[in-house]
């Protein structure tokens, strides 16, 4: 086995999945987003402009999902058994709203005396949907009771007080997330709405923000130890300090006349954020139980998906970003579903 | 009563697949015809193409939708229900997982995005080569996710070591001994699927009087391909058939419904299986038949399940149900294609009332063919998820309890339920409407404008 390690492949696949966890929670995340911000909307004409800002990416943008479950399968196979029986229910909540919303796109327009029930479908979907993400995402920060190679907690565990409060810290930052996007899709009456919207989802994502930040390092001594301990202090203190920053800038634009200024700035404070669990945790996959060397799986398994990856993820963000340029600028009423 | 998180982690899964699997069945063939009549359209620039496409492409992009979601869902079946499966079996199976994901889901759902709202936006042969993309996006997948299951019925290329499966070879892994016959048979079916259900669908289209020329065009696509497809499946599948009795003999046996060996071996048409007391009840059989058909001798043996031990055993019931609806529902198609293609002549293949009506009613054959041969091979390969290595017992997640998987699957049973139901009546609804010119190709080619459209949108509300 030593001999295999010299090829080391895990800071690779770690880079890999870290991207492709990032670009759906952001991709996925506006789509949501407007999904949660649709339940406010004023109109059906409103709606109708809404979901069409999004018809043509959201599937696109769902599909890192599977790049992200399968990514983890394939490169930490034994975080992927551990942790994913842990959220059992958090991910059946999931999947059944990505359902409800994924098929309301269709449904709606062409199911019209149902509408009403679908338009709900889509709104609450897309926010139990982020809030069992955002539920993940805690119990996956507090960690799971682990024996050998087996998760043996109870499948309830996972819903905590602090898996609740990242649950609706998701639903905020997604809100986030949506309200710029449809700053930029949109204007009039309906941008106005949505940056109103955004500064509300804002402050919302900055409490969260700051109660999970404080709270982390008090349910567990080993992250306390890793951000408040000299001269990790100093290291570590330009994140939230830039984070504070990037905060405020959003605030700016959201209030300004900026159009991309809020999805950048909203952008900004989840990579942050992302940051900081990242800080937290490594190099644990398993907080507490597994390091992503001892998740990892084989390097031939690992080296055979990178042979493709190599070529085949810039193809894809490629092409990714040629059908968002080939529906780029204001959502248009005539294009999308009518 | 207590509750076996493992049967009911099955039947969650069962659940799951079985509606998954009927989309792809449907939109891979689909696909596939989407571009083809998007290529006739480039080619010939005939406004009938336009219009069938634009039909079908409407119907694909529901399906695909329902698809999409319902996919998803099956690769965190592997995590939440079979996590021992997964420790076990990820560093083998996994990486073609994510080659599905990377080669086809992308490239589906992006082209699809062009496909469904890019016409008036990108020039006419990059609507048709998303077309393309698509259709191939769908063939990648299922070579990847086949390749997988393949694995799992015939593995090859791996050592096991502590209980866990390890790479060695990954040609003869993914090229394992039943992938080709199991791929070739798949897709055709899949493309038989669809053949069916166009078929159906254009001859309702004939037979509302509003939309002849386009029904009578698909019809005479779908004839063409099942005639050629039909015969070939059948061919296909004897030899899928005799791969089987080589690699997986135990599932053969009980979809032949064979408990005894013999030679010369009889062919059961029929009978109740009794797999407690080991044998077959109301047995009608042809003697030597089973011989000529599995070995191409009149002498060969056939293996029957009691030279296995019980615990080796699949349950003879579903496969060997499994196994005569598909044949039945073959020999039906079979039918269909000649008799379609003989009564080309005098063009009695849309002026026939009963023909047509036919047609109709046979349009959902394909997918119950598919899901008795899903059935058949599945439920053949137990009790083992890796044949012969790894059980199905042994799969499933350790800290599940039956109480836990019954309160997911009502929940899956639930959404299923209403989703599957009103993505079907959907679809008929824009069959109903029948295809028709596509509005957004007329007066929106004038350029991109930066203001949006509020007013547009307004008058949008109100004609809805």
């Amino acid at each position: 086995m030593t001999a295999m390690l010299a090829l080391d492949f895990v800071p690779i696949w770690t880079a890999i999945l870290a991207v492709g966890v990032f670009l759906y929670v952001l991709l996925d995340g506006f789509d949501l987003g407007v999904g949660i911000l649709y339940g406010f909307a004023p109109d059906t004409a409103s709606r109708n402009l809404l979901m069409n800002s999004i018809a043509p990416v959201w599937d696109g943008n769902e599909t890192w999902l599977i790049l992200g479950g399968v990514g983890l399968l394939v490169a930490f196979p034994l975080a992927f058994a551990i942790i994913i029986p842990a959220v059992y229910f958090p991910v059946l909540i999931m999947l059944l709203s990505l359902i409800f919303r994924g098929v309301a796109f269709e449904f709606r327009f062409r199911d019209a005396e149902h509408r009403t029930f679908w338009d709900h479908g889509f709104s609450y979907g897309s926010m139990l949907a982020t809030f069992a993400q955002g539920i993940v995402l805690g119990a996956f920060i507090q960690g799971f009771s682990v024996r050998g190679r087996e998760f043996v907690g109870g499948s309830f565990d996972c819903f905590t007080p602090f898996s609740l409060l990242t649950g609706v810290a998701l639903v905020f930052g997604y809100g986030l997330l949506g309200a710029g996007w449809l700053i930029m899709k949109t204007s009039g009456d309906l941008q106005a709405r949505a940056r109103r919207q955004g500064r509300v989802c804002l402050v919302g994502v900055l409490a969260c923000v700051v109660a999970v930040s404080v709270w982390t390092p008090i349910q567990d001594a080993d992250i306390a130890q890793r951000w408040l301990a000299w001269p990790n202090i100093a290291w570590l203190a330009p994140i939230p300090a830039i984070t504070a920053g990037v905060a405020w800038l959003t605030w700016r634009a959201l209030a300004g006349t900026s159009e991309p200024g809020p999805f950048l700035g909203a952008a900004g404070l989840f990579l942050m954020s992302y940051l900081g669990i990242a800080v937290s945790l490594w190099p644990m996959i398993v907080p507490h139980h597994y390091t992503l060397w001892e998740a990892a799986s084989s390097p031939k398994t690992q080296a055979f998906l990178l042979v493709g990856t190599a070529f085949l993820l810039p193809t894809i963000l490629l092409y990714t970003a040629w059908s968002y340029w080939v529906f780029r600028g204001k959502v248009r009423a005539d294009i999308g579903y009518h | 009563m207590s509750l076996d998180p493992v049967l009911l982690s099955r039947l969650q899964f069962v659940w799951v697949v079985a509606f998954h699997i009927l989309l792809p069945a449907f939109t891979v063939g689909l696909a596939s015809y989407i571009a083809f009549v998007e290529g006739m359209h480039f080619a010939t620039g005939r406004e009938i193409y336009g219009r069938i496409s634009g039909f079908w492409v409407k119907i694909f992009s529901v399906a695909f939708g329902m698809g999409v979601v319902s996919g998803i869902v099956m690769p965190f079946q592997f995590g939440t229900n079979w996590s021992r499966f997964s420790d076990a079996t990820a560093n083998v199976i996994s990486p073609l997982l994510g080659y599905e994901g990377l080669t086809a889901f992308f490239l589906e759902a992006t082209f699809l995005g062009v496909l469904l709202f890019g016409r008036s936006l990108v020039p006419r042969w990059v609507h048709f080569l998303s077309a393309v993309m698509v259709a191939l996006g769908t063939l990648s997948s299922t070579f990847w996710i086949l390749a997988a299951n393949s694995w799992m019925q015939t593995p090859a290329g791996y050592e096991v070591v502590d209980g866990r499966f390890f790479p060695t070879d990954w040609w003869a892994l993914i090229f394992n001994p039943s992938l080709p016959y199991r791929l070739a048979h798949t897709v055709t079916a899949f493309y038989i699927t669809t053949g069916f259900v166009i078929l159906g669908v254009a001859a309702w289209l004939v037979r509302s009087g509003k939309f002849v020329d386009e029904g009578r065009r698909i019809m005479s696509h779908a004839l063409w391909l099942l005639l050629i497809l039909v015969p070939l499946q059948i061919v296909l599948g004897d030899m899928h058939g005799l791969n089987t009795l080589k690699y997986q003999p135990t599932k053969l046996a009980a979809l032949e419904g064979r408990y005894d060996t013999e030679s010369p071996a009889s062919l059961t048409l029929f009978g109740i299986p009794d797999d407690a007391n080991a044998r077959m009840n109301y047995e009608v059989a042809i003697p030597v038949l089973g011989s000529i058909v599995l070995t191409h001798s009149l002498t060969g043996e056939i293996k029957g399940l009691k030279d296995w031990p019980v615990d080796q055993r699949p349950p003879v019931g579903p496969p060997f149900y499994g196994f005569r609806i598909m044949v039945g529902v073959g020999l039906l198609m079979l039918v269909m294609a000649v008799v379609g293609n003989l009564f080309r002549r005098g063009d009695r293949f849309v002026t026939d009332a009963r023909f047509l009506r036919a047609c109709q009613w046979m349009a959902p054959l394909g997918f119950v063919a598919v899901l008795a041969g899903w059935t058949t091979t599945e439920v053949g390969r137990q009790p083992w998820t890796v044949f012969g290595l790894l059980r199905t017992a042994d799969s499933v997640s350790p800290s599940l309890t039956g109480a836990n998987v019954l309160l997911s699957f009502i929940g899956y049973i639930a959404v299923y339920a209403v989703v599957f139901p009103a993505g079907f009546v959907v679809m008929r609804r824009i069959v109903r409407a029948g295809p028709r010119p596509q509005a957004s190709d007329g007066p929106v080619q004038s350029g991109r404008p930066t203001a949006p459209i509020i007013a547009g949108a307004l008058v949008l509300g109100a004609a809805e």
